[in-house]
This record gives C-alpha cells, sequence and structure tokens, in this order.
C-alpha cells in the first residue's frame, strides 16, 4: 500500500542556517504519527512545511501519492489545528467551519450538511452560533479540530494542540483525540514536546532533535530499545541513569565503571560490537532497591541523598561512589535522606551507547 | 476540487506545475503586485529624488534643472550668502533650545503626571492639544499674542510697569525666541507623551526596592530612571532634531522671516529660491546641506538601534 | 524538651495575651488607632505636583482662550482692551466674515473655499493612503518576500528625510504624469508622504497578530485578498481608527504640500488662512483673523477631543518605533 504522507530528502534553509537536513519520511495510512523534541528540533516546521506553510529547499512532499511539493496548503488534501486555536475572531464558530467549504466554492447545502456532522462528531452544536471570545479553551480547541474535520480529508496535521490547556483537561482532550482516529481512521501527524501525549497516542513516534530524526518507532520500540543516548535520555521520567565506563568484550562481555564492574551475559548487543569506552543506562524503574534488590545480578550499597514521593510510588536518589542515581520504588516505603540503601538492577534491562557516537550498542 | 479525498486518493495525476519548483519571482505574485506602490515610494521617490536633488546641487540650474556641472559653486555661493549664515545661525539656536527644553519640560511634565494623580487624562489631554493643530495656527495666534501694541507687552505696561519690553516679534536680536515659544507650546505635549510612555514601561519594582533601600525619589529618578529609559530619550532625541530641520510653516506664519531676515530657516530658504527666487542650483544645494544635518543624526541612531541587533 | 520550652513560654504568652487586650479596650473606647493609616489630605508634595499643573496647564490654554474671546469682540473693543479679557459684548459676525467675506488676493468669499477644498483634498487622500499602507503592511508582515524588508528600510528612512530634497523631483514627476497642479495629484503626494509611518504602524499591528491565524486561513484556501478583507481587516478596526486620526489631522495641517502642488483655486485651509491673516493689504481685522485662524484649527481639534487615548496611541505607536 502506498504511504499517506511520503517526505522525500526534504531540505529547509533559511539564508546559511539549514534547518531540516535531508529528512526522509513515510506515514502510513490511518497511521498516528507523533513528531517529538523539545523546542527547536523542527518538528514544528517539519509540519508547516508538510502543510506547504513554509516553502521548502529541496526535496519532494507526496501525499496520497500526489506531489505537493508546490501545491497551495488548501490543495494538499490535509486540515490543521493550531496550538492558539487560530479560530476568526470576528466569525461565529459555524463561520469558522465554513469558511474553507465557502473558499473551496462548495454549494451551501453541502456545506451546512458537512458543519453538522462535524458539530455532532465533536459535540459542538449548542455553540454553533457563539462568537470564539465566548467559548472556554477546550470548546475553542474542539471547533479547531471541527475546522479541520468539516474538510472531509485524509490527513490531519496537529501543531501542538493541547499546550495551551490546563493539565486535566489536556488528559480529557487527548482522549478524545485518540477516541477521534479511532472512528475516522484517517492519517494524523501530531508535533508536541510532551512525552506522555506522545506515548499514549502515537502508533508510531518520530523524536526529533536539531532537524534531524533520531528514531522513529513505536512507543514501546522507543522506550525498550532507544536507538541512541539522546532518544534514551529524552524518553521517561526521571532521565535514564547513565554511567561512564569500559565495555570489555574480550572473553564474556563485561561492564566496568568507578562504582561496580559487571558481566552483561543476556544483553542483547548489536552485532559487531567491540570493546572500547561506553555509557551503560538503566532507567530508575528498573532500579530495585530494598528487598527486591537482593534477587538482582548487580548489587551495589548506597545512601540515600533525595526522597520524593509521589503517592502511587517513590523516587529515590541514591550517591554510590561519587555518582548520583535515581530509583523508583513501589508504593510509600519509609526512606530518609542519609540512611544506606541496598539498590540492585538487572544488565539485560539496561542500556549500552558508544562513547564516541552514542549509538545503541 | 483539491479537498475531495477521492480525487486526491487517485495519486499520481498531479499537475505537473505542482511538482516542478515554479520561478521564485511568480511565488506569492499577488502579494508582489500589491507592494508595487511601496517599492515606487522607495525606489523612485525617495531614493530616487533625493539622488537627484544631491546630483542637480552640483549643477548651474537657473529656472529649469541643468545638467551642466559646476563641482562646488552652489555650495560656496551659499554660505557666501548672508541669509543662508542667517537661518544656520537661527536652526542652531532654536534646534539646541527646542532640544533642551522639551526634553527637560517633556520629562519633567511626565514625571508629574506619573504620581498617580488624579485628573490625569485631563492634564494630559491640555498638555497634548497643541500638537493637533496646524504650525499655521499656532503661528497665528502666538503672533497675535506677542504683538507688542495689543498683547503680552502692553498688557504688562498696563500693569505699570512702563519699561517692560517683549517684543520678539519686532525686535530682531531676540526674534528666534518669539519662535521658540511658539514651538515649545505646540511641541512639548508630544515629547511628554513618549515620556510618560517610556516612565510607565518601567518595570514598577525598580520602585519598590528603591523605596526599600531608602532612596529619595529624585534621586531614584536622576540616577535609575532616566538612565533606564536612554531609548525613549534617544527616540525623543531623534524626532524633535528631524523636526527642527523642518521648521517651516511655523516661521512662515508667524513671521514670514522676519523682521528683515532675522527669522529666516533653512527650509524657507530652500523654498523661496526653488519656486520663488528661480534659482534651483541654490535651492538644490541648501536642500542637501539640510538631509547632511539630518543624517548626522539619524545614522549613528540607526546604527545603535538596529546595528548592533539583527532583526528586533 | 519540648515540654520545658512550652514552659518557659508561658508568661510571654500571657503577656502577650494582656497586650492583646488592652489593644481591644482602647479600640472599643475609640482611643486607639483604627482603620487604615490616616493620610494629610494636602501634603506640600501634592501642593507642589498639582500647583505646577495648574500652571502649566494655564499656561497651554491661553492661545486657546485667546482665540475664542478676541474672535467674539469687536474691532474697537480689541482696540482698547487686554487680549486675555472676556469680551463684554459678545458679536459672532468676525466668525461671519471669515467664513464667508474675508479676502486673500483676488477673491473675497472667505474661508468656505479653504475648507471645502481641504475637505476635497483630505477625505480621499486619507483613505487612500491608508488603503495603500495597510496592504503595504500586510504584505510586509504575512507575505514576507525577498527585498520586502530592505524597501521598508529605505522607506522608514526616507521619513527623516527633510521634504525640501524631495520636493523638486516629485514636481517633475508629477508633471511627467500629468498630475502636477491637480487634485489627484496632491492626493498622490499625501499618500506618498505619508507612507512610512502609516505602512509601519500597519506592519506592527499585523505583526502583532498570532501568525496562525494567518495560516489557518491559508489552509482554509483563502487567498492575498481574501486574508485581508474577510481575516485581517474585522479584526484591525482600532487600528485604522488609529491611522484615520493620524492622516486626517496630518493632512489638513499640511501648508507645504499644498503650496507648492497645487493652484490658488485648489489651496487648503491652512494656505488661504495664512494668506488671509497675513496680507499686507488694508486694516487688520484680528478679531476676523483669530475666527478664522480657529476655524481652521476647529477640525484636527474636534477629532483630537472626540478620539482621546485612541489619538496619544497613534502618535506613541507611530513615533515610539519610528
Amino acid at each position: 500500500m502506498q504511504p499517506s504522507i511520503a517526505i522525500k530528502d526534504l531540505k529547509l534553509a533559511f539564508g546559511a542556517v539549514e534547518v531540516l537536513h535531508d529528512l526522509n519520511l513515510d506515514v502510513g495510512q490511518g497511521e498516528f504519527l507523533v513528531l517529538l523534541g523539545s523546542s527547536g528540533c523542527g518538528k514544528s516546521t517539519l509540519l508547516n512545511c508538510i502543510a506547504g506553510l513554509l516553502d521548502i529547499t529541496d526535496g519532494q512532499i507526496f501525499i496520497q501519492g500526489r506531489n505537493v511539493t508546490w501545491e497551495e496548503p488548501s490543495d494538499r488534501g490535509i486540515g490543521m489545528v493550531f496550538q492558539s486555536y487560530a479560530l476568526y475572531p470576528q466569525m461565529t464558530v459555524e463561520g469558522n467551519l465554513s469558511f474553507g467549504l465557502k473558499n473551496a466554492g462548495l454549494p451551501k447545502a453541502e456545506i451546512a450538511e458537512r458543519v453538522a456532522r462535524a458539530a455532532r462528531v465533536l459535540q459542538i452544536e449548542p455553540l454553533l452560533k457563539r462568537k470564539p471570545a465566548a467559548l472556554s479553551g477546550g470548546q475553542r480547541q474542539r471547533v479547531a479540530i471541527g475546522r479541520a474535520l468539516v474538510r472531509d480529508v485524509d490527513v490531519f496535521l496537529f501543531d501542538e494542540p493541547l499546550s495551551n490547556l490546563d493539565a486535566k483537561l489536556r488528559a480529557d482532550l487527548r482522549v478524545e483525540i485518540k477516541q477521534l482516529h479511532q472512528q475516522l481512521e484517517n492519517t494524523m501527524i501530531y508535533v508536541t514536546h510532551d512525552q506522555v501525549e506522545a506515548m499514549t497516542l502515537a502508533d508510531r513516534i518520530a523524536i526529533m532533535k536539531g532537524g534531524k530524526i533520531m528514531q522513529l518507532g513505536t512507543p514501546k520500540e522507543i522506550y525498550n530499545r532507544p536507538a541512541n543516548r539522546y532518544v534514551a535520555e529524552f524518553i521517561g521520567s526521571p532521565t535514564m541513569n547513565m554511567l561512564d565506563g569500559t565495555l570489555d568484550m574480550e572473553i564474556a562481555p563485561s561492564f566496568s565503571c568507578d562504582i561496580a564492574t559487571f558481566a552483561l551475559g543476556e544483553y542483547g548487543f548489536a552485532p559487531g560490537t567491540v570493546s572500547g569506552p561506553a555509557w551503560f543506562g538503566i532507567r530508575p524503574e528498573h532500579v530495585e532497591s530494598g528487598e527486591a534488590a537482593e534477587a538482582m545480578p548487580v548489587q551495589l550499597d548506597t545512601v540515600i541523598d533525595l526522597v520524593e514521593p509521589l503517592g502511587s510510588d517513590t523516587l529515590v536518589r541514591v550517591r554510590a561512589g561519587g555518582q548520583l542515581l535515581w530509583a523508583r520504588a513501589n508504593g510509600q516505603p519509609d526512606l530518609s535522606p542519609r540512611q544506606p540503601l541496598r539498590i540492585g538492577f538487572d544488565p539485560a534491562r539496561g542500556h549500552l551507547f558508544d562513547r564516541q557516537g552514542d549509538i545503541r550498542l | 476540487m483539491p479537498s475531495d479525498p477521492v480525487h486526491a486518493r487517485q495519486g499520481g495525476t498531479a499537475p505537473p506545475s505542482a511538482a516542478r519548483r515554479p520561478r521564485r519571482l511568480l511565488r506569492n505574485l499577488t502579494a508582489k503586485i500589491a507592494a508595487i506602490p511601496m517599492v515606487l515610494t522607495a525606489m523612485v521617490v525617495f531614493l530616487g529624488g533625493t539622488v537627484w536633488t544631491v546630483t542637480y546641487s552640483f549643477t548651474n540650474s537657473k529656472l529649469l534643472p541643468r545638467a551642466e556641472f559646476v563641482g562646488l559653486a552652489q555650495y560656496e555661493r551659499l554660505w557666501a550668502t548672508r541669509r543662508w549664515v542667517v537661518s544656520i545661525e537661527n536652526l542652531a539656536i532654536y534646534g539646541l533650545c527646542s532640544l533642551v527644553f522639551s526634553l527637560v519640560i517633556g520629562f519633567v511634565l511626565a514625571a508629574l503626571l506619573d504620581q498617580k494623580i488624579r485628573y490625569e487624562s485631563a492634564f494630559r489631554t491640555i498638555l497634548l492639544y497643541p500638537f493637533a493643530l496646524s504650525f499655521i495656527v499656532t503661528g497665528l495666534v502666538w503672533q497675535w499674542i506677542l504683538n507688542p501694541e495689543f498683547g503680552v507687552q502692553s498688557i504688562i505696561r498696563a500693569m505699570g510697569f512702563e519699561g517692560f519690553a517683549f517684543d520678539p516679534l519686532y525686535n530682531p536680536d531676540i526674534a528666534i525666541f518669539g519662535i521658540l515659544i511658539a514651538g515649545l507650546w505646540q511641541g512639548t505635549g508630544l515629547i511628554m507623551v513618549l515620556m510618560l510612555a517610556g516612565l510607565r514601561g518601567i518595570d514598577g519594582e525598580i520602585w519598590k526596592a528603591s523605596r526599600v533601600d531608602g532612596i529619595p525619589a529624585w534621586k531614584t529618578y536622576i540616577f535609575i530612571i532616566v538612565p533606564m529609559m536612554r531609548p525613549v530619550f534617544i527616540t525623543a532625541l531623534v524626532l524633535i532634531t528631524s523636526g527642527i530641520v523642518k521648521l517651516y510653516d511655523l516661521v512662515v506664519a508667524q513671521t514670514g522671516g522676519g523682521p528683515g531676515i532675522a527669522t529666516e530657516v533653512p527650509a524657507k530658504y530652500v523654498y523661496d529660491y526653488m519656486f520663488g527666487g528661480q534659482n534651483l542650483g541654490q535651492g538644490f544645494a541648501a536642500s542637501t546641506m539640510m538631509l547632511l544635518a539630518v543624517a548626522i543624526v539619524v545614522i549613528p541612531w540607526a546604527m545603535l538601534e538596529f546595528g548592533g541587533k539583527r532583526r528586533g | 524538651m519540648g515540654k520545658c520550652r512550652d514552659i518557659e513560654h508561658a508568661p510571654l504568652r500571657a503577656q502577650a495575651e494582656t497586650v492583646l487586650t488592652d489593644y481591644a479596650a482602647q479600640s472599643r473606647d475609640g482611643t486607639g488607632p483604627r482603620g487604615r493609616k490616616p493620610k494629610k489630605r494636602l501634603s506640600g508634595r501634592n501642593i507642589m505636583i498639582y500647583g505646577t499643573l495648574f500652571v502649566v496647564s494655564v499656561y497651554y490654554l491661553l492661545p486657546l482662550w485667546v482665540m475664542v474671546v478676541t474672535s467674539l469682540k469687536g474691532m474697537p473693543e480689541i482696540r482698547l482692551g487686554n487680549i486675555f479679557a472676556p469680551p463684554v459684548e459678545i458679536t459672532f459676525e468676525p466668525w461671519v466674515k471669515a467664513w464667508s467675506e474675508a479676502c486673500t488676493g483676488l477673491n473675497c468669499d472667505g474661508l468656505s473655499r479653504g475648507f471645502w477644498n481641504s475637505v476635497r483634498i483630505t477625505v480621499p487622500s486619507a483613505l487612500f493612503s491608508i488603503f495603500i499602507a495597510s496592504v503595504n503592511g500586510y504584505a510586509l508582515a504575512n507575505w514576507r518576500f525577498k527585498g520586502g524588508e530592505a524597501f521598508f528600510t529605505i522607506l522608514i528612512f526616507g521619513a527623516f528625510v527633510p521634504y525640501q530634497v524631495m520636493l523638486y523631483p516629485m514636481v517633475i514627476l508629477l508633471r511627467e504624469i500629468g498630475l502636477y497642479g491637480s487634485l489627484a495629484g496632491l492626493v498622490l503626494v499625501h499618500t506618498v508622504f505619508g507612507m512610512p509611518i502609516v505602512t509601519l504602524l500597519f506592519r506592527n499591528y499585523f505583526t502583532s497578530l498570532p501568525e496562525e491565524l494567518f495560516k489557518a486561513a491559508r489552509v482554509d484556501g483563502a487567498g492575498f485578498w481574501g486574508i485581508y478583507f474577510r481575516v485581517m481587516l474585522p479584526m484591525s478596526l482600532p487600528i485604522f481608527t488609529v491611522a484615520m486620526i493620524i492622516q486626517i489631522t496630518g493632512i489638513w495641517n499640511d501648508f507645504l504640500f499644498g503650496t507648492v502642488f497645487t493652484r490658488p483655486n485648489l489651496y487648503p485651509m491652512t494656505v488661504q488662512l495664512n494668506n488671509i491673516v497675513n496680507s499686507v493689504q488694508g486694516v487688520k481685522e484680528y478679531n476676523v483673523n483669530m475666527a478664522a485662524t480657529l476655524l481652521t484649527g476647529l477640525v484636527p481639534l474636534a477629532i483630537y477631543f472626540a478620539s482621546g487615548k485612541l489619538f496619544v496611541r497613534g502618535i506613541a505607536a507611530g513615533a515610539v518605533k519610528g
């Protein structure tokens, strides 16, 4: 099946500054792709290129197999939802929904029917005659989604649509967007800097940095097998613990750093891995403490430095040698700073990265 | 129909224009066509006109512009003309006084209005209304008020001060100050409004901090607030200066350049030679000198303002 | 140990309670301080502030007062009296004379001719220049194209070039296209020389609007004019009002362009006023002169007093960024 969106060798430069570098990306039919990254990584820029709101420097963009590289945004068969809603303030909700259809010269009856359908799907029928100023944040965002919906297109582009909402509303609308996607089954590209949004919504996530895609994969792949150190540290909270040391592949694979040396028997190495300086990363949730630590292949005696109770579980920062490590403990264990604590982990759940290129080993 | 999904799904049937990169010039063509008036104004009138005038200031054009170049002859004649030298002296006196008084009075008035006083908007309305008037109106009113037979001088004499003399519009020695009084009356309101906007833009916590530190208000103004308002002062300076060089209507209305040539100014010299004296070359040379005067103020300001940081 | 401390503090607390009770008792008696800190109504500082502002205000209002009272007096009263004194006998004759009889050189049909000329000049000039400048501002802010900023910079620098420098080239230009001396020519001149400040005003305003609105309209298939008229214009009424205020007062008050670019039958009110008052022939009729002056100032004054804060916003927006 042909991809819904195909981006080939896309390059974007403002003068001498190259913002996107030779980007290639295929998005499947009906796929929910999230572009994730910190601010300035080029994710919104990429979305604007796909929408045709920025003229690209080089490369090609295909939507539904059609080369749309130099088409007007409105001719690309896309709908777009913006962070600031971007509702036309002087038009009613109905006017906002129908503006694009009027510009496309659709017959009145068709416009009315599409607006009614979109309003029904998004449950904004009672708001149709109101102006945007009279709507709450959540209602505005729903209208903004509606504006994309009435266009009856295969591709939806979301540019950080939930960033302006408070935490509670954000969680609610997140669920609604997911439901909408299951209901409409169209292709969606969703830009966000929020990893929770990315993990929960995406079929696949593209993590971007400096105008490049660092890793493209399902949420599980991204979490379980981060392709490089940047992705490993970007996903997960608190950040993955990183130990700086040396990998020895000579007899039996082992890793040594200033606080411990351990064997890496079970670790799934990439083919062709050789000895050398490396990072060993382990997520806090894979670091056990107290009694559970006793069963782990690698154990360390540490001193508690800081305790952050979250209710459902507790984050502990411990000091081992000169190194600070985070561990996540279930429930609400009775821990306090300056107490000794035994921690342990299974090296097979760790992640090794080459010290030179930060690439996964 | 572009938004029709069925059509879109057929794929590959896109018009070739979309696949090939369009000519750069033709992209967003409507926007470029709409900007033509701006481009013409900037290039033809502002840039072209200025270059034209500067070029023709080196010719001996009389009744009509003639491309017969005579080097700096027009400038030599200009500086040898008594009327031009008086014009420049007048402009220097008027300019310096108007700059100092506008800035000082404007700032003091703004500081007074910034004391959370009542009727602030009434006071501001009164101080600014002259700015809405034409220089012609201002000039004529002050011509009347300073009229020695009926105006201020006669009233003070009638009050018993027989020897009182204040007739700036009849006395060549102080005539330019008569213009200055009128000019300040019209212009200080604007500077006051700018300063007030500047004062309002200063973080209120500065005042809290200086109060906690026990610094008296006047010291806070001089040592903290004024330095913080440097950009506003510079903007005001540039505005006043470019206004000073353009000074024309006020003089024409209030004194007509008199008595004698006591209140002549460069802008009037230019107009009279260009459209009255049929001596274009002198007019061009004089206007080029005016341009030079503005450039001396504006260019350093522009470099300061826009040179350091690219794009605001 | 905790208990020990409590005991130690007991006397202190008792003391504090006594103080509190005392205070409460005092308050009830009405002897202790109550309510907000008292403020002196007329502190020295306030006298100085209000005094200065009052004196300055009187100075600023004086010319307006002189204009009004002079224009309502007869000539005999002016010759005898004090220019600041209110009229003993109010007469509207100077106003009538200024409007319909005052002489300028050849004709004696008063300022009314100049008034209508100014209306005929100001209305189309303001509308045309604002339309052109708003489109410029919109194109610069939203449809950034190569070279746009460069042209704009030249435009802004042009605002500082003395008009005298560009006066003669403009005359030649208008003569070439056959508009010199005509109303259309003057409208063009006002559009050209008003362009920097009004374009700046609109560019800054459109830049301050959220860019996503513009993007949304493009996704919705609206073109250059569609976005301008249907999305931007309805959102820009305040800035259009500000531009109107700047342009109407500016063009109404213009003198230089009126003298240079028109023929005497098209002279605007300011030029005619100057010719009436400063004409050398005949006896000076100061009351008529002041009535004429006031009449000329009335239009911008009316706009100023009616627009209030918008006027201030207009000049601040133009000046601070300019």
